[in-house]
């Protein structure tokens, strides 16, 4: 693949597409200047966000539009924090108000020790996003069964986790995540589990659409070095999986020719 | 006055629409989203939304997220 092809080398989700297959939280950053900074060396085009109450008290304090703009990302809302169906509309109604846009991430959590979604709750939310007029993409536990019934009702994309929110545990799961690759018709994104930017890569070359991550990059010592190592190892770990890997041989194979030997 | 709730708070407020609210409590119109009795309140219509005692408001905006 030459430098043209890459440069077109894109995917889509609910009909807009995207060159970066790496998408960055906003979260956990020193500051937004540095949360900016970081966005920017990923070479991510979207960015996940959270709704929330403004500062009353003080509502002249920094805000993240004003960092991290709109017009150079898309922004991607989040629905951290809700737990049922109903707190999931409520919360993107709002953000499809404040930023005028309805693709939206859903993710509906249970146990605050794991983060693990609540399936059940999950796709009860996605079928009252859908007919609100979202596109989806959701935040989802590795389950083939759950993802197939999440693009049954209309999810814009997968999002199994690779290892629990925040934890840098890495691929635990290339198994289940691989069944979902193979069976899915909509975009497959690994979100959450990530923790450096090998993984990254083995995430692409498991076949994902793209990877979601926020800790690997923020929680890095020089989070901006981290996001531009995630740019790189997305593209390379997109790049051996169009690519395709040599077989896996017991023994050596010599790479010299042995014939004319002196 | 008007007593509403407002982001969970109960608060005393002068302001008698949604335009004149915002800016009492100085925040930019632009970067928010209203919800006013649980219904979202669209940017074009901040003018003619009354303020009345009880009215239960919503203000947020987008934070850090993952």
């Amino acid at each position: 693949m030459d430098d043209q092809s890459l440069l077109n080398e894109t995917w889509t989700v609910a009909g807009r597409t995207f060159s970066s297959r790496l998408i960055v939280g906003t979260g956990k950053y020193k500051d937004y200047a540095q949360n900016a900074a970081a966005a920017r060396a990923s070479g991510a085009e979207i960015v996940t966000v959270a709704v929330r109450r403004v500062n009353l008290t003080d509502p002249n304090r920094p805000m993240l539009m004003d960092y991290v703009k709109q017009d150079e990302f898309t922004y991607l809302p989040n629905t951290a924090g809700c737990f049922t169906g109903e707190d999931a509309v409520r919360t993107l109604r709002l953000a499809r108000e404040a930023g005028g846009w309805n693709l939206v991430k859903l993710e509906v959590l249970s146990d605050p020790k794991t983060l693990y979604p609540d399936m059940e709750e999950t796709l009860r939310s996605l079928k009252l996003l859908v007919k609100d007029g979202f596109d989806v993409m959701v935040y989802c536990s590795d389950d083939p069964v759950y993802a197939r019934k999440l693009e049954e009702a209309g999810a814009a994309a997968i999002m199994p986790l690779a290892a629990p929110i925040g934890s840098g545990l890495g691929i635990q799961n290339p198994v289940t995540l691989r069944i979902i690759i193979e069976n899915a018709k909509v975009p497959v994104l690994v979100d959450a589990g990530v923790g450096t930017a090998s993984e990254a890569a083995e995430a692409m070359e498991l076949g994902c659409d793209a990877v979601l991550m926020n800790t690997a990059i923020a929680e890095a010592k020089d989070p901006i070095r981290m996001a531009r190592a995630m740019k790189h190892a997305v593209i390379a770990g997109r790049e051996a999986y169009l690519a395709g890997r040599m077989p896996r041989k017991l023994y050596a194979d010599p790479s010299s020719p042995l014939a004319g030997l002196i | 006055m008007v007593k509403i709730l407002l982001n969970g708070e109960e608060k005393e407020v002068a302001a008698s629409n949604l335009t004149a609210l915002i800016e009492e409590i100085g925040l930019d119109g632009r970067k928010i989203a209203v919800e006013k009795n649980l219904e979202i309140v669209p940017r074009s219509t901040y003018l003619a939304t009354q303020i009345a005692n009880g009215d239960r408001l919503e203000i947020v905006h987008f934070v850090g997220g993952g």
